[in-house]
């Protein structure tokens, strides 16, 4: 259904009982043009663009638990575009024009929140590079503002500008950035797609692929029966170098756990997301109320969805280097996500050397900023078997030309510890 | 996550640091090495640098206990549930250079 105020006032007049599904329960069908593996953001998105942009509407989305049970639900919901190198910088911001007109693509409410973000700088050198960043985003049609400190204390008085280590000296600010519901995300897309008639199939592991007598993938084994089809799609940040074993392929990708961290609600405190620029350390406010913060990946490998101690500390002493009040709140919940760890810190959005088979992964701390985009780009790579325009750099064999998009040198070893 | 060092006893995981994967050895590197180079060594190294088996279950793994003996440690250690196996010495000193095993 369509969703409005007149269907808002029809659901109340009956009690709110009689909301039909948000998306049908589908059952596979033995065939479908694309096949997308994993019901997450992106694989949702994917299968949305798909349908919408490309009129391919045969399409399966294929998830082993309940959809958004991954790193959809696992992350810390900024979104931002606030990136420096050729590759990135266009990107982002086509992700960040989707995000701004989500709501009405998908006629759903997904809580978009453009309430900025702030990068603070702590050195002069700091203060450089940040305003270099700024006008490479300012000469591609991106919003930023490079903040003094009286500009910064406006804002946030409540942060430790003397410290005495890293004392603040401002920040770069993108006034678009925000943060949006991870959740909503994940079923508006399942809303959208749904209507256009894609088939969201849950609980429904793929364990295998099929091929052809010429190597080309001809579909997937999953736990309910073989699904056949014309093209299948990888979306499975996390697990993906699991999933490109079945087809015997390695990937320049190792798998890492991030935590997440949500404090008790307080009152309305942070304006918008704030990153500590001297380490690793990042925070906004939820609209419950909860200070949503976070930090660096723990820096073995691991599909535990769980960090342990050491990290939790780190996380916590940048968070009371630059607002020591945050020491009175309480901690509510913790949990981690498991990162697809590029070599060079940015996703690949690909084909792969097996006919008929679509990568997306890689994403590294950043995935959900960038699921609208990465959602249009894989879907017009699926269709078109030619890269988006604005992910054209994200190939699988950049490492073996030397074309590596290091934005910020964090990949699966940073080495910076 | 506690590592138990068979120079230190059991300590808390924030005194390691991670390497990675112990199995991949180093490709000889002739072209760099000043020779002519043998043909698939530049793929041979593309592969030990960038590509990952990335193994869901146990692997073997090098650390390095730099917040106590400083010793390069090899630990048995599965990725699904972070149960360690086994830790040893990595053999011989500096055992992450070239051609150890």
């Amino acid at each position: 259904m369509k969703y409005s105020i007149f269907s808002l006032a029809r659901a109340a007049l009956s009690g709110h009982k009689n909301w039909p599904r948000t998306w049908r329960d589908a059952q596979p069908k033995s065939h479908y043009d694309v096949v997308i593996i994993g019901g997450g953001g992106h694989g949702l998105a994917t299968a949305y663009f798909l349908a919408h942009k490309y009129g391919i509407r045969n399409v399966a989305v294929l998830e082993k638990g309940w959809i958004g049970s991954g790193n959809a639900g696992r992350n810390t919901t900024i979104v931002r575009s606030n990136y420096m190198l050729p590759g990135n910088t266009g990107f982002y911001e086509l992700s960040m024009k989707l995000w701004e007109r989500m709501e009405q693509d998908l006629n759903y409410n997904t809580m978009m929140s453009q309430r900025g973000i702030v990068n603070l700088y702590h050195s002069d050198a700091q203060r450089d590079a940040y305003a270099r960043r700024g006008n490479v985003m300012r000469i591609n049609g991106i919003d930023a503002e490079l903040l003094d400190q009286a500009q910064v204390r406006k804002m946030m008085p409540f942060l430790n500008f003397d410290n005495a280590r890293f004392p603040i000296q401002g920040g770069l600010l993108q006034r678009r950035a925000g943060t949006a519901r991870h959740d909503a995300v994940v079923w508006g897309y399942a809303h959208a797609g749904d209507r256009l008639g894609v088939d969201i199939i849950q609980n429904c592991e793929v364990t295998g692929f099929t091929r052809d007598q010429n190597g080309k993938v001809t579909g997937v084994e999953t736990s309910r029966g073989a699904i056949g089809a014309g093209k299948v799609g990888m979306a499975v940040a996390g697990n993906s170098s699991r999933v490109a074993a079945m087809a015997g392929m390695r990937l320049p990708i190792e798998s890492h756990v991030l935590q997440a961290f949500v404090s008790e609600a307080i009152k309305p405190l942070i304006p918008g997301v704030l990153t500590f620029g001297a380490g690793h350390f990042y925070v906004s406010q939820s609209d419950k109320g909860g200070l949503v913060f976070g930090g660096d990946i723990d820096g073995y490998n691991s599909y535990a969805q769980r960090g342990n101690m050491p990290v939790m500390e780190d996380v916590c002493e940048g968070g009371m280097a630059l607002m020591p009040m945050i020491g009175r709140v309480r901690l509510l919940r913790q949990w981690g996500g498991i990162m697809d760890m590029s070599m060079d810190g940015t996703p690949i959005i690909d084909r792969t050397p097996i006919d008929g088979l679509y990568l997306n992964a890689g994403w590294c701390y950043g995935g959900f900023k960038a699921t609208p985009g990465s959602g249009l780009v894989f879907a017009h790579l699926i269709a078109t078997d030619t890269p988006h325009e604005e992910a054209k750099r994200f190939r699988l064999d950049r490492f073996q030309r030397g074309a590596m998009i290091d934005e910020k040198g964090v990949g699966a070893q940073p080495n910076l510890h | 996550m506690r590592i138990a060092c068979p120079f230190c006893g059991e300590r808390e995981n924030g005194e390691f640091t991670y390497l990675g994967d112990a199995k991949p050895k180093r490709p000889a590197m002739v072209a760099i090495d000043g020779g002519a180079g043998a043909p698939g060594e530049a793929e041979a190294f593309y592969d030990y640098v960038y590509l990952r088996d990335n193994f869901a279950g146990e692997m073997s793994e090098y650390w390095y206990h730099g917040g106590g003996c400083r010793s390069w440690l090899v630990i048995e250690r599965n990725t699904l549930t972070h149960d360690i196996k086994s830790v040893r010495a990595a053999p011989g000193a500096g055992a992450a250079k070239a051609g150890a095993k």
